[in-house]
């Protein structure tokens, strides 16, 4: 059980102000992410959720209990670290029986808790090694056992995919979403990577500058952005935006059209554009292509298409799925 | 250096260094061997002659080597637990961001760049005279007599002052280590619900234990030998209640001019520190194999 409510959270470093009033609801047994540009405070909310860091002002609200002034252990969360924070002189099992030794548990206790999150894990071969002769995936296996036998109302997780390389990263996120679904447990999980938010979340969260910009599920940010900021950070690659004539005519400051919602021609088409740059993926291809008038945009094309530096080509958006922003950058209505 | 030619190139470059360093140790070594086996006395010079290990049994067997190997060991043992457990202590606080800290750093490192005996002559007129000393002063103000150190408690007054000169290297080594304890550790053994204590016992310590060996190996080596403190205060007195190993020799062959037995002694001298290093490295040093 781990419902958390967040009430005008405040923490300021000085005369800074990091996080200058935050109000969210987390249900229980939701996976939420936080992702925002570095420095964007999702660090510090996590932070100051787990207790390592004060509030300033305001209401973390756990259960319904103002948990603001309590230490980080009364809180019942656990938190999976960034640099996995594992004891180096402790073998694995001792790593993960910690926290219940801690908590005062019984020898039998302990063993039967860290064998079945080791079972879960698969480290049972490991449990006698120390984090020193574990490789990187291992290591945050350990990270996330030392949560698990703790029984939290929530798992807190700190950018913990960042250290791992590009295949093992991809792995361990269907683990942890495997993971979620099998604890059912409130994750609430910090990243900057927004292809981690889009695959792993039930609610996205995201921030800058300490603001909270937009709350929703992957794909609601995804088709309805409430802002440009949202719109621009969500989706790989970015979303394009032109200003000028073009968005004069949709009747508005400055559109905002994704890669994938072109249609690209080589005979007619809305946007004459030359090709710059073609990357071949085989199963998508991005071009980089300067649009007269208009500057530099990225279009992404399915399957393999033969075109190439130079080539002109033409490209009309999909009228429905075309973003309109005004002057301050919130979004309008469809068109 | 993985051909042969720069394998061999790599050996007569370095030859030079490595025959003036062997010949450096192994020349005072060899005469000091040499010396011990024979009956060599600067106040009868030109009568040397080999007397085979009487000058061993000599050393060996005199009442004063024993006391002195018990004085060198409590010396030892004293100033290391004083030192490791002090440089811990402290090397907490100034970890801790207080007011002053700079500072406060400087002052505890100052005492380890004062030579031995200025240290023991500051020690010994300053502060533990019994008549101008500030100790005096300080228990006069009690209404308590004045502690005569030298004479009554002269061991425990070495130990004093050899802490003090070896206290901020511990600081320095440990604080270093502290400083270096990974932050996230601390938090994460604070989620897991460790208090302040179980912090320092369950993560800090062990982070330390590297860094206590370097400590206890090197200051060790230090301590075995200590002279100046002794020489300047104590003279290795009252009796022999202040005479360590190193003090004895010197005494043997500075003060009765007994080169041979003072060899005798040294010899013995270098093979204590060997058992006491074997013992050390054995118990501690694999430690440093992590």
């Amino acid at each position: 059980m781990g419902a958390i409510r967040l009430e005008k959270v405040k923490k300021t470093f000085g005369t800074l102000d990091v996080i200058p009033g935050v109000d969210l609801d987390i249900n229980d047994g939701e996976f939420v992410v936080f992702v925002g540009p570095s420095g964007c405070g999702k660090s510090t909310l996590l932070r100051l959720i787990a207790g390592l860091e004060d509030v300033t002002d305001g209401k973390i609200l756990i259960n319904g209990t103002d948990v603001a002034n309590e230490a980080p252990a009364k809180r019942g969360l656990s938190m999976v670290f960034q640099s996995y924070a594992l004891y180096p002189h402790m073998t694995v099992y001792n790593n993960i029986a910690f926290g219940l030794k801690m908590a005062g548990e019984s020898k039998e206790v302990i063993e039967e808790k860290v064998q079945s999150a080791a079972k879960i894990l698969n480290l049972t071969d490991y449990l006698e090694r120390r984090p020193g002769a574990l490789s990187g995936g291992q290591r945050q296996r350990v990270a996330i056992g030392r949560a698990i036998v703790r029984n939290p109302a929530a798992f807190l997780f700190d950018e913990p995919l960042s250290n791992l390389d590009a295949a093992l990263r991809v792995n361990m996120r269907l683990e942890i979403t495997g993971l979620h679904q099998e604890l059912k447990t409130t994750m609430i999980y910090v990243t900057h990577d927004q292809v981690e938010a889009m695959t792993m979340a039930d609610k996205i969260v995201v921030l800058q500058a300490g603001r909270v910009e937009q709350v929703g599920k992957p794909m609601e940010l995804y088709n309805n952005p409430t802002n440009k900021f949202v719109a621009g950070f969500i989706g790989s690659p970015k979303m394009n935006f032109l200003g000028g004539e073009l968005a004069k005519k949709y009747d508005c400051h400055e559109i905002g059209i994704r890669p994938e919602h072109f249609a690209i021609s080589t005979e007619k088409g809305e946007i004459p554009a030359t090709v710059k740059i073609a990357e071949h993926l085989g199963a998508e291809t991005y071009l980089h292509v300067e649009a007269d008038g208009l500057g530099p945009m990225t279009v992404r094309a399915t399957g393999e298409i033969p075109l190439g530096e130079h080539d002109k080509i033409f490209l009309t958006p999909e009228q429905d799925r075309i973003h309109r922003f005004d002057a301050q950058g919130l979004a309008l209505a469809k068109s | 250096m993985s051909t042969r030619a720069s394998t061999l190139t790599g050996r007569i470059m370095s030859a030079p260094s490595i025959i003036v360093l062997f010949l450096w140790m192994a020349v005072p070594l060899g005469m000091t061997i040499y010396f011990s086996f024979l009956r060599y006395n600067l106040l009868s010079p030109g009568m040397e002659e080999w007397i085979g290990t009487l000058n061993y049994e000599f050393f060996l067997t005199d009442p004063a080597f024993f006391a002195s190997l018990t004085n060198t060991l409590l010396l030892v043992g004293s100033v290391l637990v004083i030192t490791v457990v002090g440089g811990i202590l402290l090397g907490l606080m100034l970890d801790q961001p207080i007011f002053g800290r700079g500072i406060l750093r400087l002052l505890v490192i100052a005492p380890f760049f004062i030579m031995p005996t200025v240290n023991a002559l500051v020690w010994k007129n300053l502060l533990m005279d019994p008549v101008s000393g500030m100790f005096a002063w300080i228990a006069s103000l009690f209404g308590l007599p004045a502690i005569d150190w030298f004479t009554n408690a002269p061991l425990t007054s070495i130990i004093i002052m050899v802490s003090w000169q070896w206290l901020p290297f511990a600081v320095l080594i440990l604080l270093t280590a502290l400083q270096s304890l990974d932050r996230d550790q601390k938090e994460a053994a604070q989620m897991d619900g460790a208090g302040p204590v179980a912090i320092f016992f369950y993560i800090t310590l062990p982070h330390l234990s590297r860094a206590i060996t370097v400590v206890v190996l090197i200051e060790t080596i230090f301590l075995l030998t200590v002279f100046a403190e002794i020489f300047v205060t104590t003279g290795g007195g009252p009796g022999l209640a202040t005479t360590n190993i190193a003090f004895l020799v010197y005494t043997q062959a500075l003060l009765q001019f007994d080169v041979g037995g003072a060899s005798a002694g040294g010899i013995v001298a270098v093979i204590l520190a060997n058992i006491v290093a074997i013992f050390l490295i054995r118990l501690i040093g694999k430690n440093l194999d992590k």
